[in-house]
């Protein structure tokens, strides 16, 4: 159960959104969709079109890229972006490890959402940033 | 069975496979389709005869889904479904499009009355029995299901099913809020003439008021920390409904009515009235509003009763059960939820699109789903899986993406399924859940549904399942929805190509 002083609580704690005033966090906990995911439930789908943006509240869940994991996500963790920014369909499973709580935006709403809240949208190029510098560090 | 007999109340405690909780339009239709499915059965309801929140709301007496008394389907037949989204579903001619019966012409959204006389009228033909009067108190877990304590006795059973709907009303923990009034309670009209009144909440119940208050309100101020998502933007029924967009429009054009995207901070009270205090989200600023009335259109909650104690998760602010796509608890096997809370399924939700589970027009169909389910897998019911010739299946395909009223209803939640098994041949599976038929394992088969995408385009969807792994192809959009086009036909072929 997360009440919603607990989940505004929660979201001033995520890096994503730590540069938003108290007022901007409750919108953000009003234009964002809680949703619950079942240990093994699939919430990203490879290949399929027409996903969402994710945050992840609590617990984790698995990367998987045609059924090999690939990487592990984790409280604060951001996922589907990629594919709603470039229209196109994930290239990965996004799996529950154990009990997982998101924040779901819809895909539509994520370029208004980021044009409304420009420190969101720097946050989330740092965190890419940090993406594609691991990824240049196992070449 | 144990079953109604005249002058004595129907389903006395006892022992039965399924217990149903509630007589709204969910119970009903779970009842009527398990009884079609001879699933032995009790139905218990705390209210004194059926229609659920029908039989208080909404408020204004207006439902905001259509039933369309004259449409492009023929009423009787299966695609009128899908332009009466209130009537429940049933397979005697004499039990279908009920509520368009009883409407008298002013609008095609049925008042709350004509959606009453509808399930009346349903219950009473279809010989529907409920235990009214006996109210759900505690849930026991047993070694094979449950045990209900009702005000009546006691009632074991198998599996539950609970269909409660979701009209408790429900605040947010903001300081003051707990002075103001929620929307059911809020008064006649021409109660709140010359007053000025702000609304907390930007959504359907919220504009609601706000409509019925326009010619009677000083003004109107709604309050809330997002901005109002309108259906005409969102494309389904998740939005304010264009049928309360007076009050946007006023807003717009700066005729009094204020909606702010503002976070409330806290309420007081002063004197007769109320003093509101807010901060601004989209737009910072900080703003002070005096009202002689404030009304909490918030929300509702689901009355889980005892259910969490057993280890029922919740999300969306404990508000909604968190469910599997057949509706079952995903952490407390065996109990089953039907009605408006089956939105706890959150599906594929492709494009951001909901399922409409939360209301009659889409929940209809899942306890159909439902009922076959709780048949199949709990009492080992057989149910007719048709074969199919391989040159029928693009055209039954089609004609269920053009027409179905599942497919439209419930887009990419609900789906027709085609399987083909070397030992069997190519049958018919019926209407199954799309994330069930992508996330399981079967043999190789084809779901077809229906997709809206951000441009606003109606198209189908088909899943293919080969060898296990499912892919995803999607069909042209028509200006018209004609998906039975030679076009679609070559598009689909192509798809199922080596399949069939």
């Amino acid at each position: 159960m997360v009440s919603q002083v607990e989940l505004i609580d929660t979201l001033a704690g995520l890096a994503l959104f730590a540069d938003l005033s108290r007022p901007q966090l409750e919108a953000v906990a009003h234009t964002f969709e809680e949703e619950y995911f079942a240990d093994g439930q699939r919430i990203l789908r490879q290949g399929f079109s027409g996903s969402n943006l994710y945050v992840i509240v609590s617990g984790q869940a698995a990367v998987h890229v045609d059924g090999t994991q690939r990487a592990t996500l984790a409280r604060g963790d951001v996922f589907g972006e990629i594919s709603v920014l470039l229209g196109e369909p994930p290239a990965a499973d996004v799996v529950a490890m154990g009990p997982l709580r998101c924040l779901a935006l819809p895909g539509p709403e994520v370029e208004g959402f980021l044009l409304t809240y420009p420190r969101v949208s720097y946050r989330m190029l740092q965190a890419e940033a940090r993406r594609v510098r691991t990824a240049n560090l196992w070449r | 069975m144990k079953k109604a007999t005249r002058g004595r109340k129907p389903f006395p405690p006892g022992r039965y496979p399924v217990v149903i909780i509630g007589s709204g339009p969910g119970g009903l239709q779970t009842s009527y389709a398990l009884r079609r499915l001879r699933v032995e059965h009790a139905v218990l309801s705390a209210d004194a005869g059926p229609g659920g929140m029908f039989l208080r709301f909404p408020l204004f007496q207006r439902l905001i889904s259509w039933s369309k008394p004259y449409a492009p389907a023929a009423r009787g037949t299966r695609p009128y479904a899908w332009y009466d989204w209130n009537s429940l579903l049933a397979d005697d001619r004499t039990h279908q499009a009920l509520v368009a019966e009883f409407m008298d012409g002013s609008s095609y959204y049925p008042s709350r009355v004509e959606m009453a006389r509808g399930l009346a009228a349903f219950v009473r033909r279809a010989r529907l029995a409920a235990r009214y009067g006996c109210r759900w108190e505690a849930t026991r877990k047993t070694s094979d299901g449950f045990t209900l304590v009702t005000s009546n006795g006691d009632y074991t059973c198998r599996a539950l099913v609970v269909a409660v709907g979701m009209a408790e009303p429900w605040k947010p923990d903001v300081p003051g809020l707990e002075l103001v009034p929620h929307y059911v309670r809020t008064r006649a009209p021409r109660t709140y003439a010359d007053q000025r009144v702000v609304i907390l909440g930007k959504r359907n119940s919220g504009f609601e008021v706000a409509d019925a208050l326009l010619p009677w309100a000083r003004q109107i101020i709604l309050l809330s920390p997002r901005p109002a998502l309108l259906s005409i933007q969102s494309r389904s029924t998740a939005g304010v409904r264009a049928r309360y967009l007076l009050p946007y429009e006023d807003h717009v054009l700066g005729g009094g009515v204020v909606a702010l995207d503002a976070a409330t901070n806290r309420v007081e009270r002063t004197g007769a009235g109320y003093r509101v205090f807010a901060a601004g989200t989209t737009r910072p600023g900080e703003f002070v509003f005096d009202a002689d009335a404030v009304i909490a259109a918030t929300g509702f909650t689901t009355p889980l009763g005892d259910l969490r104690a057993l280890g029922l998760a919740t999300f969306n602010q404990d508000r909604l059960p968190a469910l599997t796509p057949f509706w079952e608890s995903t952490t407390v096997p065996g109990i089953f939820f039907a009605g408006t809370v089956t939105q706890g399924a959150i599906g594929l939700k492709k494009h951001g699109i909901p399922s409409n589970s939360g209301g009659v027009g889409g929940f209809r169909h899942n306890a159909r789903v439902l009922a076959r389910y709780l048949a199949e897998k709990h009492f080992a019911v057989a149910t007719p899986r048709p074969t199919l010739r391989s040159e029928e299946v693009v055209p039954y395909l089609l004609s269920e993406a053009a027409r179905a009223p599942e497919l439209w209803n419930q887009r990419s939640y609900l789906g027709r399924v085609v399987s083909v098994n070397p030992g069997e041949g190519i049958r018919d599976e019926g209407i199954i859940p799309l994330a069930h038929f992508v996330d399981a394992s079967g043999p190789d088969a084809v779901a077809i549904v229906l997709e809206t995408d951000q441009r606003g385009d109606h198209h189908p969807a088909v899943y293919v399942r080969r060898g296990g792994h499912v892919t995803e192809h999607v069909l042209s959009s028509d200006p018209l929805h004609n998906f039975e086009t030679p076009d679609h036909r070559g598009q689909l072929t192509a798809v199922l190509n080596g399949l069939l």
